[in-house]
């Protein structure tokens, strides 16, 4: 195998070392690393990171290839510096069998740009009636350990306490999407004053706060580990603090859009800012990065959600509820947490490598950059300014709410087990 | 400048009284032998209904007519018409046939912003009513209505509706007409308060330049005009308000209450009314309710409307494109009151 | 010292001068109207219907007048007087903004079967009146249409002449005329001026 020699670049944002690649581990990381034939790449000035890890993306496949595809979902994750993935169950059919999860996991092997995970339904079909056969995926070749009905929330209690007892057989979590569901019944945005005056059906902070109190209360209850998808309100940070305080078991996440956007731009009726769950206020944006700094919110997970060109080209209640976000999530994170001083490079690493690696069970995912660890690294320039242009995206479907928007930063190289996916910011 | 009627809120003042004194003389039309202007002669305007309302389409249609346009009715209410992409289809077809300009009328809020400002036409847009959203043509001829009753036809002539004190009755939460009036009342220097059940009240209303409040009996006194908002039965199904009857107890208008109103005041209704919830039978044919003169005065409205966004080169309302600054009026900072309440 | 400026607008007729005119105009629309009885005054918008209104009260102390040389009925008789708005009649509607609408007034004996004057204070390319005899047209039918003008300024673009001229004005293109009556204006008066944008080397 080949070798290649990192030269200078800040790992993990600190001082510029050398990192050399054999094979596909990392042989080497120190100052001064001699080339001895190996292919230099000068990463002066950039800042190496572990490959980054997605708990939480919408790869369509199968059943909306129109509008993702395991290959060019992985793609998408190359370019966004993501060497791992978990694929969420909401295809068509519902991964909720062996057989699903095992073709979703076969694909992402294929796919080659990144590893795949799929997550697992929590209930057969999504419909919080029946649990699918935990067990079965779990033991099947994709292994799977994440189970979540996100799109649909688990929202009978009982089904909930089952599945949060159950999967502790085999070290399973489950991802709860927390919505309560009569609560949102025709809700279109947040709830408040925007939604007031635009007139658009009111999705209440409680719908989504009620649920997650609910859901650490059962797992302290069976003593259950439990992991909250995309939180975006303040008030789901406050509870999600107290569990943490009392000592349950409970890990979260964030969306970077959540960590950016507010419900002012749904003013413009652009179905692009309709996302699951919606975009909040400025209050909330405030807290929820506050609570990503100080470690109450564990990662930041994409939801990369893409949908086709016609299902956002429509008036808002007509469209489909979702953004992608792979290929920008690092930047909106430098921008929003990095470049405010909130978080370091290193607290990045945490954020969106080693903790979802952990909380996912991302094996050689999630690793310290030091020498015999799998080369999985990403490389990042964060000097670099540009506007987003979602013609450039990797990704089937530019659903992106950044298109024009100017973002710090920008990936040039992505590393999978030491075979580069991604130089000088092209797919390779 | 501003093509399109959207929502109350972007009218400055001096376009809606602006509206109001054309309203005035298009009114006067009605008296005529023959009942048209040469206005929009040779331009063709769309009535796109989305949704069932025949007073309201037949009321736009009268106005093109009055004002000799070509009037086509798109009636695209049902089954596949009422997916997304059928908007752009429908509307760039419409663009593709030479339509000068688009009434539109949608169940969904927004659908009229986005129709104008997605580029999928060059069109002026006037917004029937969307959603839940708003209803402009709908606040204009009631503050027409009002200003015509309180103030007087020609006294009114330039005049707003300055200290007025207007009242609004009934299911706020789900009326494009409330938040439409809300909007163009204030503009208009008028003081209103809604009454509601607290149930029927949208959360956000804080921000809304208005007062609030859950007794109807207390404001009838303090108020010039009570305008009565259609309450529909199916909302009792969603547990809005227990029964049919405790709502016409607690927020119906009838004789007695009526009584209590001043002497001057008028009682109005967006239509189609539903007497015995809402309102009895009583009030509702009492010289003092305003029904019969809404509509009416809808046309001469709408009329108002058409020639000042059509009947030129370019618009004479001057109010900003939404594209550059969507409904501002009540953009406050963003209020988390809300949510620490819990 | 000559301050002479020939941009400033020059009067060419004088209150007196206008209050005379409009008395010669009553005695002939009473002459030609055999005594106008069933003479309707309309005035076009704004200054015209000012006016209108002038000429009734002339015309009524004419024929009104008691032993008045047209006087049938007796004493007080009111002549019919209103206005009548041609904005949306206008043939240059679409090139430019819609125009704020002026009143539309007629008197309620209607104009079927009447002898309507219609009052203006400039008569220029004639497109004002023809756009008037539209309007007419969708009010009612008149008997006869004449036109009643303080100024007659020439350049007609369309075949229209008035009945009765207050001042026939010899005027280039490069010209305003100007109206001003005391109830718009605070004033009577006819000025003459150069139109503002000639070029100052034309002095």
């Amino acid at each position: 195998m080949s070798k290649i020699l990192i030269r200078g670049a800040q790992v993990l944002g600190g001082e510029p070392q050398d990192v050399l690649i054999d094979g596909s581990e990392i042989a080497e990381v120190g100052q001064g690393l001699a080339a001895d034939g190996a292919d230099v790449v000068e990463a002066g000035g950039k800042i190496l990171l572990p490959g980054l890890v997605d708990l939480h993306t919408h790869l369509r496949e199968p059943g909306r290839e129109d509008s993702e595809t395991v290959l060019t979902g992985t793609r998408a994750a190359a370019s966004g510096g993501y060497t791992s993935v978990f694929a969420m169950a909401n295809t068509f059919p519902v991964a909720d069998t062996a057989g699903v999860v095992e073709q979703v996991y076969r694909l992402g092997k294929e796919s080659g740009y990144c590893d795949v995970q799929p997550i697992g339904a929590v209930t057969v079909g999504l419909e919080g009636k029946k649990l699918a056969e935990l067990g079965a995926m779990h033991e099947s070749a994709a292994g799977v350990t994440v189970f979540s009905d996100d799109g649909k929330c688990v929202d009978d209690a009982v089904i909930m306490r089952r599945a949060l007892e159950y999967v502790k057989a085999f070290g399973g979590v489950v991802a709860q999407h927390a919505q309560e569901p009569r609560l949102t019944e025709g809700a279109q945005m947040n709830e408040g004053v925007v939604s007031a005056e635009l007139g658009l059906g009111g999705w209440p902070a409680v719908a989504e706060e009620s649920i997650i109190a609910r859901d650490v209360l059962l797992a302290e209850h069976v003593g259950s580990r439990v992991h909250i998808c995309h939180l975006s309100t303040a008030g789901s940070v406050e509870i999600v603090r107290w569990a943490k305080s009392r000592g349950i078991d409970v890990t979260a996440e964030v969306t970077p859009h959540h960590l950016l956007l507010t419900d002012e731009l749904v003013r413009s009726y652009n179905p692009v800012y309709k996302v699951n769950p919606p975009l909040r206020t400025e209050r909330d944006v405030m807290a929820l990065r506050e609570a990503l700094a100080d470690g109450t919110i564990d990662i930041v997970a994409t939801d990369h959600a893409p949908h086709p060109h016609e299902d956002k080209d429509c008036e808002w209640a007509a469209a489909a509820m979702g953004m992608v976000g792979l290929e920008t999530a690092l930047s909106v994170v430098q921008h929003t947490m990095v470049d405010t001083g909130l978080l370091t490079w290193e607290g990045v690493a945490e954020r969106m490598s080693w903790a979802p690696a952990r909380i996912g069970g991302a094996a050689g995912h999630g690793r310290p950059v030091s020498a015999g660890e799998p080369a999985n690294l990403t490389l990042l320039d964060p000097a670099y300014r540009g506007a987003v242009d979602p013609a450039g995206f990797a990704s089937r479907s530019r659903n992106t709410p950044y298109e024009g928007r100017e973002l710090p930063g920008r990936v040039t190289h992505t590393w999978l087990r030491g075979r580069a996916t991604l130089v000088d910011g092209k797919l390779q | 400048m501003m093509r399109h009627l959207i929502s109350a809120a972007d009218l400055t003042r001096d376009d809606a009284v602006l509206i109001l004194d054309t309203a005035e003389e298009m009114a006067r039309v009605a008296d005529r032998p023959i009942k048209k202007l040469p206005a929009l002669r040779g331009r063709t305007v769309c009535n796109l209904f989305f949704e069932d309302s025949t007073r309201t389409r037949i009321s736009f249609e009268a106005a093109e007519k009055r004002l000799s346009a070509d009037v086509i009715n798109f009636a695209a209410k049902g089954s596949s018409v009422s997916k997304g992409e059928s908007l752009k289809d429908t509307a760039q077809t419409l663009e593709a046939m030479g339509v000068d300009a688009v009434v539109i009328r949608h169940g969904a809020s927004g659908a009229p912003y986005r129709l104008a400002t997605s580029g999928w036409i060059d069109a002026p847009v006037i917004n029937a009513g969307d959603g839940t959203h708003q209803h402009p043509t709908q606040a204009l001829l009631d503050a027409f209505t009002m200003r015509r009753r309180l103030i007087g036809p020609d006294a009114g002539l330039g005049q707003g509706l300055d200290g007025k004190r207007i009242t609004l009755v009934g299911d706020v939460l789900h009326s494009r007409v409330a938040r439409s009036n809300v909007d163009l009342l204030h503009t208009l220097g008028a003081e209103v308060t809604l009454v509601a059940p607290p149930t029927l009240i949208p959360v956000g209303v804080e921000n809304w330049p208005c007062e609030v409040s859950y007794d109807l009996d207390s404001t009838l006194p303090k108020s010039d005009a009570v305008m009565m908002l259609r309450v529909q039965r199916e909302r009792m199904k969603a547990a809005f308000f227990p029964t049919e009857r405790e709502y016409s107890r607690r927020y119906g208008l009838d004789g007695d209450r009526m009584a209590r109103m001043p002497g001057h005041a008028v009682v109005m209704h967006p239509g189609p009314m539903v007497r015995g919830m809402e309102i009895t039978a009583e009030v509702a044919d009492s010289e003092r309710c305003t029904v019969v003169e809404q509509v009416a005065n809808g046309v001469s409205i709408r009329m108002a409307v058409l020639y000042l966004l059509l009947g030129g080169n370019e618009p004479a309302v001057t109010h900003p494109a939404p594209a550059t600054t969507p409904a501002t009026k009540r953009s406050a900072p963003a209020s988390a009151s809300r949510i620490e309440e819990k | 010292m000559d301050s002479h400026d020939s941009d400033a607008a020059r009067p060419v007729l004088e209150g007196p001068d206008i209050a005379r005119v409009l008395t010669r105009i009553a005695h002939e629309i009473v002459e030609r109207a055999k005594g106008a009885e069933d003479v309707v005054l309309l005035g076009i918008p704004t200054r015209g219907v000012f006016l209108a209104q002038r000429l009734a009260a002339k015309l009524e102390e004419i024929v009104g007048a008691p032993g008045g040389p047209g006087d049938p009925v007796g004493p007080g008789r009111e002549i019919p007087v209103g206005s009548l708005d041609i904005t949306m009649y206008r043939d240059d509607l679409r090139m430019h903004p819609p125009r704020a609408l002026a009143r539309t007034d007629i008197p309620s004996e209607g104009i079927d079967g009447r002898l309507v004057v219609l009052v203006d204070d400039v008569l220029f390319s004639g497109r004002t009146i023809r756009a008037a005899l539209d309007a007419l047209n969708d009010i009612g039918r008149p008997r006869a249409v004449q036109l009643a003008v303080l100024v007659d300024r020439g350049h007609r673009e369309l075949p229209i002449r008035a009945d009765y001229v207050g001042k026939n004005l010899p005027t280039s293109l490069r010209e305003t005329v100007k109206v001003q009556l005391a109830e718009e204006d605070g004033r009577d008066a006819v000025l003459l001026g150069a139109k503002p944008t000639a070029p100052a080397g034309e002095r």
